[in-house]
């Protein structure tokens, strides 16, 4: 991990000592060939999409999971279980050939262009979900039975146990779930690349196309030479750094928990 | 009692890494080996013809890359490739370079089969690209908003185009960018009222297999290989492969065989048009 945040930022280097850091933040736009490196649109595209998915995601993982623990028979738990699972197991690129064929299209006859934040936000939903709904059922079902049971004792009912006993006692292990769904969104590439548009702006509707900066680096690093290169590996760092915070909230979270 | 374990495993280690190094000087004598890197739309050609030059030389081994044609410079000049492959004609700053040309491609702009419009301007085109066109019904197609797909900066088939319509990619208002070929491809295909451009080759041959894509003539030159071969097509680019010195060996017999007539039938099955060797 250290080896390669040193090797980013070796990399990076020859763009970072040259080019001013405001240059990142100010530029007209993202054209490295003609000198132009603002990564903000790109940074802004990558948050809205993952936060966009976390919003959807979240409720119905969260959903999922109190359904498997709570409500479902045993048999049909366990199958529902297993899909989820299925799920988490699929490749990013599958998701993403799906999107393309489907979501886009679909989309696209509702309002063009069909490439967009939304159908973005759609595939990352469904790579997240299983990621927070696996994290929340087990945070869920590790919660004492004696203190559902007590719970039931006192007079609650299902909801009320749900609510006031189960959800406070697992709060930690779904928040850290979130966030490692929250990571995981940031750093996808394939599945984004192949729906989002890639058009480097500030979105202003669900409708306008986006570019992630992991779907940037995707795009261009395959090719890119010189100071190119360097400020692709720039944007690699600003990826890191990101999810580096979000990993140390999950460590944050975790200390609380135990202190 | 110790000493003598470390010593077994001294021991152990150094008899792995003789008989390393040893198979590996065996691998590397059985084959050659050479390396080709460069663009996505060069690559399926170089990989069929590298495949039958396996075949006629056992003891060779030829791994192609892609990564678009800044990568196959790129590589060329530091040594990471023996060869590069570039579809476009050098540059004045590439002459150090060695450029040996095993084909002729064209790019077409090409639209979904289902979109009315059946020929554009060179200024139509420049205003959809441009943002100043925005709807179909401009340029006599149906009430639609025309999404425009462009490629990702680098690639060669982009700079062809913008070199083509006098642009800049900053000038360029596009709804989606994409990679390579068959990523345009399937963005057109799933999108009634997209725009794009692609190399003609990898066009007709999608849409000779039922893709729903229609290639759209230029200057009223149709968008074909015909038209490509007898120098019309405005929007064509020679497909080379390059080296950064005069080659030898290997490189030199593969190069050869890339003009040959014994591959015209591949560069054909690949809609690209093949070269006039004398030889």
């Amino acid at each position: 991990m250290l080896l390669i945040l040193i090797f980013l930022i070796h990399e990076s280097w020859p763009a970072l000592s040259t080019i001013p850091i405001t240059r990142f933040l100010a530029d007209t736009s993202w054209h490295p060939l003609e000198g132009a490196y603002n990564l903000m649109p790109m940074l802004s595209g990558t948050l809205l999409a993952s936060m966009g998915a976390l919003l959807l995601a979240v409720p119905l993982g969260l959903a999922s999971a109190i359904f498997i623990v709570f409500y479902a028979p045993p048999y049909p738990a366990a199958i529902y279980k297993r899909l989820i699972e299925l799920l988490s197991g699929i490749p990013s690129v599958v998701f993403g050939f799906w999107g393309l064929m489907t979501l886009v299209p679909l989309i696209n006859q509702w309002h063009p262009p069909g490439a967009s934040l939304l159908a973005g936000i759609g595939v990352l939903t469904l790579m997240i979900l299983p990621t927070v709904t696996l994290t929340a059922y087990t945070a869920l079902a590790a919660v004492p039975k004696e203190w559902l049971r007590n719970a039931a004792a006192l007079g609650l009912s299902h909801w009320g146990i749900i609510k006031g006993v189960a959800l406070p006692a697992a709060k930690t292990g779904i928040a850290a779930g979130i966030i490692l769904a929250a990571a995981r969104a940031l750093g996808e590439t394939m599945a984004v690349l192949m729906v989002a548009g890639n058009v480097v702006q500030y979105p202003e509707t669900l409708f306008d196309p986006v570019r992630t900066l992991a779907a940037n680096i995707a795009l261009e690093a395959a090719y890119a030479m010189g100071d190119h290169r360097a400020v692709l590996f720039v944007s690699g760092l600003l990826l890191m750094l990101l999810v580096m915070v979000l990993s140390g909230m999950a460590g944050l979270l975790e200390k609380r928990h135990h202190a | 009692m110790s000493m003598s374990n470390h010593k077994k495993i001294l021991l152990i280690c150094v008899t792995f890494i003789v008989f390393g190094i040893s198979g590996l000087a065996c691998a590397y004598a059985a084959s050659e080996r050479l390396v080709l890197t460069g663009s996505s739309t060069v690559a399926p050609l170089v990989g069929e013809i590298a495949r039958r030059f396996e075949t006629k030389n056992p003891a060779v081994r030829i791994d192609v890359q892609t990564g678009g044609t800044s990568r196959g410079i790129n590589d060329t000049r530091n040594g990471t490739a023996d060869i590069g492959m570039v579809s476009r004609a050098l540059k004045p700053d590439e002459t150090d370079l060695h450029a040996f040309t095993i084909a002729l491609d064209g790019i077409s702009i090409i639209l979904h089969a289902n979109n009315r419009v059946a020929a554009l301007k060179k200024q139509q085109i420049v205003d959809i690209y441009t943002g100043k066109i925005t709807n179909w019904k401009s340029v006599g197609g149906a009430d639609a908003r025309i999404t425009v797909v462009n490629k990702a900066e680098g690639r060669s088939t982009l700079e062809l185009f913008l070199h083509h319509l006098e642009l800049k990619n900053s000038q360029i208002k596009p709804h989606t960018i994409i990679g390579d070929n068959p990523q345009g491809i399937k963005t057109v295909a799933g999108n009634p009222d997209a725009i794009g451009y692609v190399s003609i080759g990898a066009a007709e041959y999608e849409a000779e297999r039922g893709v729903p894509i229609k290639l759209l003539s230029l200057d009223g030159v149709d968008a074909t290989i015909a038209n490509v071969r007898k120098g019309t097509f405005p929007l064509s680019r020679p497909l080379n492969l390059i080296t950064s010195r005069e080659p030898q060996g290997l490189a030199r017999r593969f190069i050869e065989f890339s003009r040959s007539l014994q591959i015209h039938d591949l560069v054909e099955v690949q809609y690209f048009v093949p070269v006039n060797t004398v030889d």
